[in-house]
C-alpha cells in the first residue's frame, strides 16, 4: 500500500462555521456511500467504479514532444491568461473532432470550458432558479447529481429500455409537469452509451426528442463525452445536428479521446445561451488553461488525432470483450446487464433483494469495487443495480474484478434462497451460455420497479 | 511531554471519520506540547510502530481493527502502552452480541435479541426459526451485523417480507447478525470519562433528535443540520441520574478503561432505559458527541485528549 499522511483538520470546530453555510450546501451531503467510495481508492483494490480513460497508452515521447514545442514556441502566451471563450486554435480542433460525428459548428458557437463537468454547472446556473425542474434519464450520471443538487433543482427521472430514454413516459411527465404548472428548464440526457446504462438511445427517439423540444420550446443538454468510442454497430446523428442549433445545448469533451487531466471540454449552444454561460464561466474561472490549451493545439497540429482514438477503440472493445465474458461466466443467472456499443460503463442488475450498497461492503472485502447503483438516481431507486467500468482496468483485473463480485453476488442469491425457502438456482449461468441479452430482456434492466425496501434503521452509534 | 503515536484510517469502513478523529487527536496532542506522530494503520503498521518507539499511542482507530482488539493486541506485544480500553473489553464490546450476553448477565437492561452465524441459516436450517424468533420480538424489528460499528447494514424490518432482505444486507458486513426486538423512544449517548483517579464519571447526557422523521441514515450522523444534538439532553434529574448510573454500570460490566461512549434508549412509554452498546473508541470529529459532551461539562477538546492520553500513561 502506497502510504499517504492523513489529511490535517481545521483546528477550530466545523460547527462553528455552519450558521455561515447557504442552505444549498444543506444537500450537498457527503454519504455513507462516499465513505465507502474513499476506500476504492486503495491500491490493493481491483476498481471497476472509476470513470477512467486508460491514459497510460497515450505515447509519451508525443507527450513531451508538445509540451517542449508549448514552451519553446508559445510560452509567455500558454503561461497568460486567455479569453473567456477559449483560443480560436483550440475552437478549430473541436470543429474537427464535431466533424468526426458528422456535426458542423460556427466555432463562434463554441464555449471552451473545464472539462465537460463545467458545461454542467455552467447550464444549470445560467438556468436553474431553486425548485426549477431538470429531467434527466434513470438512471443518470451519477456526477452530475452534485451538480443538480447545488442549484436545487427538482430533477424528474425518465426511464430508459434498450433504446435509451422512454420518450412516451418523457412526454406524460411534461404532460403533468405542465398541468402542475411547473416547466423544466431543461432535459439533460447522454443519448450515446449512457452513463451509466450503457445504452443508445435509438435514432426515431432522438428524432422525437428533438422535435418535442422545438414543440415546447425547451432546452436539451446532449452529453456526449464517448460517442466516438464505439466498438460495434453504426453512428447515429447526435441530437445537436438533428436539432440544427436551435434548442441543443451540446457538451464535448477531449477527456475520453486525449486526456482527461488536460481539463477541456466544450459547450456549443444558441447564442443567447451561450452569452449568459460564458458571463457565468467569467464569473467562475475567467478562462481554462492557457497551457492545456496550447497543448491540445500543438496535439492536433502535430498529427492524427484520430489514429490514438482508434487505438483507443482497440484496447476497450477488448476489455468490454472480457467484462461481458466474465459476467456471462461469473453472475449468477438471476442478474442481467447491458451491452453496450461502446462508452466505458455496463449496467448491471441483480435480483432486488440484493442491496448493492451493502455488496459492496462485502466487494471491497475481496477487494473488488464498483459504484451501487443509487449513485445515479436522486429517489433512492437502484439500489439493486451497479455500473460497471471497463476501460480502466487490464483484462486481466476485470475478470478477477467481475469474478469477485460474482461470488459474493452468487453467496447472496444462495442465502436468500435458504432464507426464503426458494431453490436457488444454479450458482452461475455456463460459459457456453454468454449469449448477448436481447433487446426485450435489457429493458428489465433499466427499468427497476420502485419497491418498499427495509428502511435504514436509525443508527444507535455515533462516531 | 510525550512522543505520541496517533493511529488512525486503516482499511474499516470508517476509515473516513478515523482520519477525521486522528486528525483533531493530532492538533490538540501538538497543542499540548507533544511530539506526534501520525500512523495511517496499513500493511506496514507494526514496523513503523517498531521503528518510531513512540511512548504510547493514542488509538483513533473506529470500526475494524481499532476497535476490536487487534491493534490493542500488537500494542501489547510491542510493549507500547496505549488509549482506551484493553483487549478484553475491546472484544467485548465490538461485537454486539457478546455485549448483550455480558450486559444481561450482569442484569443490565438490553432488548431482547436472537444473533445467528451464517452458517446457522447455511447448515442448520436456522431459516426454519425465523417466524419463532418473529413472533417473541415482534415486529418492528432491526437487523443489524454483530461487528459494524456504524450504521452501515443496519435495517429495519417492518415485516417477515423484510427480513430475508434485511439479513442478506447485514451478512455483508460481518459473518453474524442480530435480529433485536425494536424499542421506540428517545436516543440517549452517555460518554464516561474516567476522572484522573481512574474512577468513571458520566459526562452530561447527549440526544440525538433525527431531523427526518422515520430515516435515519449513517451519513445524518457526521453532518450537520440532519440531526439535532441536545446537549445536556432535556431530561428531569432522575432520569438524568438513571440514565449516568446505567451507563456507567454497563462501562464497568464490559471492562472499559479510560473513556467509551454508551449508547442507551429511553422507552416512549415509561420511561424505562436499555443499553444498546458501547463504543471503546468514540469519535472525535466535529459533530461526534463525545466531544460535545466533555465541554458542556467544562473539559475542552484539548484537556479530554490530555486526560486521555494521561489515563494511557498512569496506567503503564
Amino acid at each position: 500500500m502506497t502510504r499517504r499522511e492523513p489529511p490535517r483538520s481545521t483546528v477550530r470546530d466545523l460547527e462553528r462555521y455552519a450558521g455561515l453555510f447557504a442552505e444549498r450546501t444543506k444537500v450537498m451531503r457527503s454519504s455513507a456511500m462516499r465513505d465507502l467510495m474513499a476506500l476504492t481508492e486503495r491500491a490493493d483494490v481491483i476498481s471497476l467504479a472509476g470513470g477512467m480513460p486508460d491514459t497510460s497508452s497515450f505515447p509519451a515521447d508525443t507527450y513531451a514532444a508538445i509540451m517542449r514545442d508549448v514552451a519553446d514556441q508559445a510560452c509567455a502566451a500558454a503561461l497568460q491568461y486567455g479569453p473567456t471563450e477559449g483560443m480560436a486554435s483550440v475552437r478549430r480542433c473541436i470543429a474537427e473532432v464535431m466533424a468526426a460525428e458528422a456535426m458542423t459548428i460556427d466555432e463562434q458557437e463554441l464555449l471552451i470550458t473545464t472539462g465537460g463537468q463545467q458545461v454542467i454547472d455552467l447550464v444549470c446556473k445560467t438556468l436553474i432558479d431553486p425548485g426549477d425542474v431538470i429531467v434527466a434519464e434513470a438512471p443518470t450520471y451519477p456526477g452530475a447529481v452534485p451538480t443538480f443538487s447545488s442549484y436545487e433543482a427538482d430533477v424528474v427521472q425518465i426511464p430508459m429500455d434498450a433504446a435509451g430514454m422512454r420518450i412516451d413516459e418523457l412526454e406524460e411527465t411534461l404532460d403533468r409537469l405542465e398541468r402542475e404548472g411547473r416547466r423544466p428548464k431543461f432535459i439533460y440526457t447522454i443519448p450515446t452509451f449512457q452513463n451509466p446504462g450503457g445504452v443508445t438511445m435509438s435514432a426515431p427517439r432522438r428524432e422525437r426528442l428533438v422535435r418535442i423540444a422545438h414543440e415546447r420550446e425547451l432546452l436539451v443538454l446532449e452529453d456526449n463525452p464517448y460517442g466516438l468510442l464505439r466498438y460495434e454497430g453504426e453512428p447515429l446523428p447526435t441530437l445537436y445536428s438533428l436539432d440544427g442549433g436551435e434548442f441543443v445545448i451540446y457538451l464535448g469533451t477531449f477527456s475520453k479521446i486525449l486526456s482527461p487531466g488536460i481539463r477541456l471540454g466544450w459547450a456549443a449552444a444558441p447564442r443567447p445561451v451561450l452569452q449568459k454561460m460564458n458571463l457565468g464561466k467569467q464569473a467562475a474561472d475567467l478562462c481554462s488553461s492557457s497551457m492545456t490549451q496550447h497543448f491540445v493545439a500543438g496535439y492536433f497540429a502535430a498529427g492524427d488525432w484520430q489514429a490514438y482514438v482508434r487505438a483507443l477503440v482497440e484496447l476497450y472493445r477488448d476489455r468490454r470483450a472480457a467484462m461481458l465474458e466474465a459476467l456471462a461466466e461469473h453472475f449468477p443467472r438471476e442478474a442481467q446487464w447491458t451491452r453496450p456499443q461502446g462508452g466505458l460503463f455496463i449496467w448491471a442488475t441483480l435480483p432486488d433483494y440484493i442491496d448493492t450498497t451493502d455488496l459492496l461492503a462485502r466487494a471491497l472485502r475481496e477487494k473488488v469495487a464498483f459504484v451501487p447503483g443509487r449513485a445515479a438516481y436522486l429517489d433512492g431507486r437502484g439500489g439493486s443495480s451497479m455500473r460497471l467500468n471497463f476501460s480502466g482496468s487490464n483484462e486481466a483485473d476485470i475478470r478477477e474484478g467481475v469474478r469477485r463480485i460474482g461470488t459474493a453476488v452468487a453467496e447472496q442469491v444462495a442465502l436468500y434462497g435458504t432464507l426464503t425457502g426458494a431453490r436457488p438456482a444454479a450458482p452461475v449461468a455456463p460459459a457456453t451460455a454468454a449469449e448477448p441479452r436481447t433487446a426485450e430482456t435489457l429493458a428489465d434492466v433499466l427499468q427497476l420497479p420502485r419497491r418498499e425496501a427495509p428502511h435504514q434503521d436509525r443508527a444507535e452509534t455515533d462516531r | 511531554m510525550s512522543r505520541v503515536a496517533v493511529l488512525m484510517g486503516g482499511r474499516s469502513l470508517e476509515r473516513q471519520v478515523s482520519l477525521k478523529s486522528g486528525a483533531r487527536a493530532e492538533d490538540a496532542l501538538e497543542r499540548l506540547g507533544h511530539e506526534v506522530l501520525p500512523i495511517d494503520a496499513g500493511p506496514d503498521l507494526v514496523e513503523r510502530l517498531s521503528t518510531l518507539a513512540p511512548d504510547v499511542a493514542f488509538i483513533a482507530l473506529h470500526g475494524r481493527d481499532g476497535e476490536d482488539g487487534t491493534v490493542q493486541e500488537l500494542l501489547d506485544v510491542l510493549g507500547i502502552p496505549y488509549t482506551g480500553s484493553r483487549v478484553s473489553a475491546c472484544i467485548s464490546c465490538a461485537d454486539k452480541v457478546l455485549a448483550k450476553h455480558v450486559l444481561r448477565d450482569r442484569g443490565i437492561p438490553t432488548p431482547d435479541w436472537h444473533a445467528f452465524s451464517e452458517t446457522a441459516f447455511r447448515e442448520l436450517g436456522a431459516a426454519q426459526a425465523l417466524p419463532a424468533i418473529e413472533e417473541r420480538l415482534a415486529f418492528p424489528l432491526v437487523v443489524k451485523p454483530a461487528g459494524q460499528g456504524s450504521a452501515l447494514g443496519i435495517k429495519f424490518a417492518r415485516t417477515a417480507a423484510d427480513v430475508p432482505m434485511a439479513l442478506v444486507s447485514a451478512f455483508s458486513y460481518d459473518r453474524k447478525v442480530l435480529l433485536e426486538r425494536y424499542v421506540p423512544g428517545r436516543d440517549l449517548a452517555v460518554s464516561v470519562l474516567e476522572d484522573a483517579d481512574g474512577e468513571p464519571r458520566a459526562l452530561p447526557i447527549v440526544e440525538a433528535v433525527p431531523n427526518e422523521e422515520d430515516f435515519y441514515d449513517f451519513e445524518a450522523r457526521y453532518e450537520i443540520g440532519r440531526t439535532r444534538f441536545v446537549c445536556p439532553a432535556e431530561l428531569d434529574d432522575e432520569l438524568t441520574g438513571r440514565a449516568s448510573e446505567l451507563a456507567v454500570a454497563a462501562y464497568r460490566a464490559l471492562g472499559c478503561e479510560g473513556f467509551a461512549r454508551i449508547d442507551l434508549m429511553l422507552h416512549a412509554d415509561g420511561g424505562e432505559l436499555d443499553v444498546l452498546e458501547a463504543n471503546v473508541v468514540p469519535g472525535l470529529t466535529e459533530t461526534s458527541l463525545l466531544p460535545q459532551a466533555a465541554e458542556a461539562a467544562g473539559i475542552s477538546f484539548d484537556a479530554l485528549i490530555a486526560r486521555v492520553l494521561e489515563l494511557a500513561l498512569n496506567r503503564a
